[in-house]
């Protein structure tokens, strides 16, 4: 197995752990990093999967660029929204999780 | 002076709304009359952007343009056919009514509270442009960036409320939306992997039914439903739409939920058509039929407005989707009709809701309260506004003269081309549902009762509800250009699958 | 050979049209208080559009062909066209409706509402005109649509919870018919193709289609008008829309909605299927039937209402039914029958809820029983009444006289004798409930004082309530009199029927 092909798989795995915790903790935040640590397994998959066996590739590296820059900007804005939220709930969670 | 190409407009319908949404956070301090000119002045450059093209492109076949000289796969690509610049100058219409409301707003606020909110513009103008950029992209990923974009600026809309429930709504939605967008780019990444490109016009000549793409595909469709509120997964979009400020609500109605649904049949019928498969249609198809029940039932019982409003969107997404059955291992003519009539519905409902919100709104600030129970005896005070409420409820229904008509009765021709009377019955019993909960507006409003107190709305509100809904009933008499634009070029209605 | 010029005539439809549509927009936008600019507006208009309808008139009688066509949608094309067909129920509208806004005018002096309550009623006026005139199923049923939308604010006009209870019901009946109507005009589109109404069907050959399915499109096609038409058991939602102001009964009864649902029928009947191969398909005979059955329903449920509107109503829903009954008469007689009782009804009706409504407003009585000597204090409107209610029975030489003689002659014609004794059964029912009444006008004294009078000067009612009257009265008398003249009901139904039938 080639470093490439492990990136992907690695990919893969990451994904689907970090699918998991999005989609099971109630915690905002938590869940804001459960999507920014599926974000980097579909980069690597991206990326990984592209140059299994044909080498470097130009361009997945810029389309990942690119989705680290609307993940970070996703981000920035999720984090304003949650702050904004505590304030005014006290609370972590979205209403219809709130035990 | 020669006429200008439609390639060379192409970019000019990303890089104007982007420059004023600039302007706008450079101006965003200052109020009154100058914000108003200037947003002016940008509503009135797009919509021109928006004609031109529209005309050019359907006098003069599809254009394309490279962004600065670089083209795919490095650089990004534009391409215009029919029904993208068909899309474009419904965003641009669309959003200057929207706008128009806004600044109607701004001119009649005499307190501070009811100002339009920081940061509606820069926001406003970056959602057009995401919605321009997905309209008009032409590869996978530019369609991911502009799907991305175009969800954030709209949860920040919805936040703009920033009440409690705004915030639960905005965040709940901005959740939808990452995962959404994750789904479809995961779905890119596999079709990179396989192919070697994203440009559509490559990928659509080698696309291949074998498992790795149907399974990108899957995972695409997945999110893009996401996204577009497909029951089951609507559960963001009642209360995002509901409490959102009343132009962005409309917006968000007619215009944004379009993008994701556009990439889905770009993906389906223009890129995969050989990769997808009647089963996955007809499962897509009981989902929208899902869909257009549950919303339609959710909107009889519903006790707000705007929400009855919200639930009703959910309801006319799901009219989209029944065009996959109806479209997807069917014949020629029963394809073709069915595309016709999805792409009418999407047209007529964007020119629907947007007019229906806005009169809601309006309905909304005389009455004070946003209970559809407060209308009582409002009839006398907002003809005009009631009057708006139900033209768009006209369209709404399906009945005619209106574009909802038309795209009923086409949708109606293919299930009965192709035999599937299922699909018919699911079509009526919406029209049915949907009668049920616009007339309850209506019954509201002719209670004559003395006691209820109206206050008085600015009259431009009214006139722009009023002209939203009346291009939806002018949709019913004079569909045929358009549609002949819209579809042309389109592998479906060649028979493409 | 034609005496008008040989103009293609396509804006006279559009004209039609326009004189009530744009004054419907005009006066919804108009200040509550402007009375004077509305009257004008609303008479202006019925006169301009009933000087255009008798214009087109002439011409058709002469053969000439006004047409506005347009592609409203791939495969379906809006067609506006005046025909013979047209003309008799545009002329009949048309002629109605000056009437019955000269009577509405009179009869909401000092309401609320008035700016929407005539805006809405030039709107539905627009729509019949709209429904007269459309070329083919698809144009039909926008107007039929835009009918029910135009209609339901005039039903819960008055906004007390019992108004909007029967708006609720008129509704549920009107839109789910509609759904009804659109499933049948899909079903027949796709058989046939978007096909223009033509004098002897516009199904070319039946045999090239599946006759089944034919059958089940002509089946949802009634069933979709039979809701307006008032086909039992479809009628329920007609004595409940009774609560609407009297102008609306009159639209709803004479004018405007159960006439289009007749009038769809006929149109289905003979222009669509054409009636003969309606009659190779055997649709005819069940049509018949459930007219007769509807006919017998009516007069029965007529005989025991006591409020005088109620009574009308039933009434209705029976005389409604003789159109749909000359038509199913296969033969000329019931067809001449058929059509002229559709201008027939139209008349005495519109008569007799003109004095419902002129008891109601100047004495303040709704019951039959409260009418004990009514006749002395308001001669005119109880003899109008009565003439009305006379012609309702068929007594010669009235109008009804002159629909039920053709029916009969139609139902020997036909072999189906038995819709004679239909005829006469029918006929005495009227007479059992019509009779009581006019003997309270007349022959009782006046036992207690009126409910609630008011007084109008000299005359015996308002004046703008008693002029239409007058004038639908005569004008029943002289349909039945003036029967053979040239341009008479009976005549253009004539003119309308030899098109009809192929041989």
């Amino acid at each position: 197995m080639n470093a490439d092909r492990l990136y992907a798989y690695v990919g893969v795995v990451l994904f689907a752990m970090a699918m998991y915790a999005f989609l099971t903790h109630t915690h905002l935040l938590r869940r804001l990093l459960a999507f920014n640590v599926m974000g980097g397994g579909t980069f690597l998959i991206l990326v990984g999967l592209a140059q299994d066996g044909r080498g470097p590739d130009p361009v997945p590296q810029a389309l990942v660029l690119t989705g680290i820059v609307v993940a970070v900007s996703a981000t920035a804005l999720a984090i304003i929204l949650l702050r904004r939220w505590f304030a005014l709930s006290r609370s972590t969670a979205l209403p219809e999780d709130q035990s | 002076m020669t006429a200008v190409s439609a390639g060379q407009l192409l970019p000019w319908l990303l890089v104007a709304p982007l420059a004023w949404a600039v302007i706008a956070v450079l101006i965003e301090s200052r109020r009154g009359a100058l914000t108003i000119a200037v947003h002016a002045i940008g509503v009135l450059l797009h919509v021109a952007l928006g004609v031109a093209l529209y005309t050019s492109v359907a006098r003069s076949g599809p254009a394309a343009h490279a962004l600065g000289g670089w083209s795919a796969p490095l650089g990004i690509g534009l391409r215009a056919d029919g029904l993208a610049v068909t899309l474009v100058l419904l965003t641009a219409v669309v959003s200057a009514a929207c706008a128009v409301y806004v600044m109607t707003t701004e001119r009649a606020a005499h307190d501070a509270d009811a100002e339009t909110p920081r940061y509606f513009w820069p926001l406003f103008w970056l959602l057009v442009t995401s919605l321009n950029g997905i309209w008009l992209a032409g590869d996978l990923f530019n369609l991911y960036v502009g799907l991305e974009l175009l969800g954030l600026s709209a949860v920040g809309l919805v936040a703009l409320g920033g009440s409690e429930t705004a915030l639960s709504s905005a965040l709940r939605y901005l959740m939808a939306a990452l995962l959404g967008s994750l789904a479809y780019l995961l779905g890119v990444a596999l079709i990179y992997a396989a192919y070697g490109t994203l440009a559509l016009p490559e990928l659509a000549e080698l696309i291949a039914r074998e498992p790795l793409t149907q399974l990108a595909i899957a995972l695409m469709t997945i999110g893009l439903c996401l996204k577009t509120a497909l029951f089951p997964l609507h559960g963001w979009l009642p209360p995002a739409h509901g409490v959102a400020l009343t132009p962005v609500s409309a917006l968000l109605s007619a215009l944004v939920v379009k993008g994701s649904f556009y990439i889905l049949f770009r993906l389906w019928f223009d890129v995969a058509p050989e990769a997808v498969t009647p089963l996955a249609a007809q499962g897509l198809g009981v989902l929208g039929a899902g869909a257009v029940l549950w919303g339609g039932w959710q909107a009889l019982r519903e006790p707000k407005l705007k929400m009855l409003v919200a639930h009703s969107t959910v309801a006319q997404l799901g009219y989209l989707f029944l065009f996959f059955p109806l479209a997807v291992g069917t014949g020629v003519s029963a394809a073709a009709l069915a595309t016709q009539g999805m792409l009418l519905h999407l047209v007529a409902h964007a020119f629907a809701k947007s007019a229906m919100f806005l009169a809601s709104g309006t309905l909304i600030a005389a009455a004070g309260r946003g209970g559809v129970a407060d209308l009582a005896g409002i009839g006398r005070h907002m003809p005009m506004s009631l009057f708006a409420f139900g033209l768009a409820g006209v369209s709404l229904m399906g009945l005619p003269p209106s574009g909802g008509f038309n795209a009923k009765w086409l949708l109606l021709q293919s299930a009965l081309a192709s035999g599937q009377w299922f699909w018919l019955c699911v079509l009526l019993s919406g029209g049915l549902l949907t009668a049920g909960y616009v007339f309850r507006v209506f019954r509201e409003s002719f209670v004559e009762s003395k006691d209820s107190q109206f206050t008085p709305t600015p009259r431009g509100y009214d006139w722009v509800a009023l002209t939203l809904a009346a291009m939806a009933i002018a949709l019913g008499l004079a569909s045929q250009a358009p549609l002949s634009t819209m579809t042309s070029g389109l592998r479906v209605m060649a028979g493409g699958t | 050979m034609s005496p008008i010029p040989e103009i293609s005539g396509w804006w006279l439809p559009l004209a039609v049209l326009g004189t009530s549509l744009v004054p419907a927009l005009l006066i919804m936008l108009l200040a509550e208080h402007r009375q004077g600019v509305r009257t004008v507006l609303n008479l202006g208009a019925a006169v301009v559009k009933l000087a255009l309808v008798a214009y087109m008139t002439w011409g058709v009688a002469f053969g000439n062909n006004y047409e506005l066509r347009f592609g409203m949608m791939p495969g379906v094309d809006f067609v506006l066209r005046a025909d013979a067909m047209s003309m008799l129920f545009a002329g009949l509208s048309a002629a109605l409706w000056l009437f019955t806004t000269i009577y509405a005018i009179g009869y909401l002096e000092g309401a609320p509402n008035r700016s929407r309550f005539f805006g809405f009623f030039s709107l539905c006026v627009a729509s019949t005109m709209g429904i007269a005139l459309a070329g083919n199923l698809v144009t039909f049923l926008v107007f039929y649509e835009l009918l029910t939308l135009s209609t339901y604010p005039l039903v819960v006009h008055r906004g007390t919870p019992k108004s909007l209870n029967a708006g609720r019901t008129y509704l549920r009946y009107t839109i789910g018919g509609g759904a009804v109507l659109l499933v049948g005009v899909a079903l027949f589109t796709s058989l046939v193709g978007d096909v223009s109404f033509a004098d002897t069907g516009a199904l070319v050959s039946e045999a090239s289609y599946d006759a089944t399915l034919l059958r089940v499109a002509f089946w949802l096609l009634i069933a979709g008008l039979g809701v307006k038409a008032a086909l039992v058991p479809l009628h329920g939602w007609l004595p409940i829309a009774m609560v609407a102001p009297a102008p609306v009964s009159a639209l709803l009864h004479a004018v405007a909605v159960v006439k289009a649902g007749a009038f769809g029928i006929v149109r289905v009947v003979y222009n669509v299927y054409g009636v003969e191969t309606a009659q190779a398909l055997g649709v005819l005979f069940p049509l018949a039937v459930l007219a007769s059955i509807t006919i017998l329903w009516g007069s029965v449920r007529a005989l025991f209402q006591t409020e005088i509107k109620k009574r009308l109503a039933y009434s209705t829903i029976s005389q409604v039914s003789y159109i749909a009954l000359g038509i199913a008469l296969f033969g000329p007689w019931g067809s001449i029958g058929g059509l002229a009782h559709l201008l027939h009804q139209g008349l005495m009706k519109i008569t007799l809820f003109f004095c419902a409504g002129n008891y109601a407003e100047t004495l303040g009585v709704h019951d039959i029983a409260e009418l004990d000597g009514a006749g002395r204090r308001m001669p005119v409107t109880s003899a109008a009444f009565t003439i009305g209610a006379f012609g309702m029975i068929g007594v010669p030489p009235l109008a009804g006289f002159v629909s039920k003689w053709y029916l009969g002659l139609g139902a020997l014609e036909s072999g189906m004798p038995w819709v004679l004794g239909v005829l006469v059964l029918s006929s005495l029912l009227n007479a059992a409930y019509f009779l009581p009444i006019v003997h309270r006008l007349w022959f009782r004294p006046q036992t207690a004082p009126w409910p609630d009078e008011h007084s109008f000067g000299t005359g015996e009612t308002n004046r703008w309530l008693l002029i239409p009257t007058i004038a639908t009265a005569v004008f029943t008398v002289g349909a039945g009199v003036f029967a053979n003249m040239p341009y008479s009901p009976l005549r253009w139904a004539m003119l309308v029927v030899a098109r009809v039938y192929t041989q």
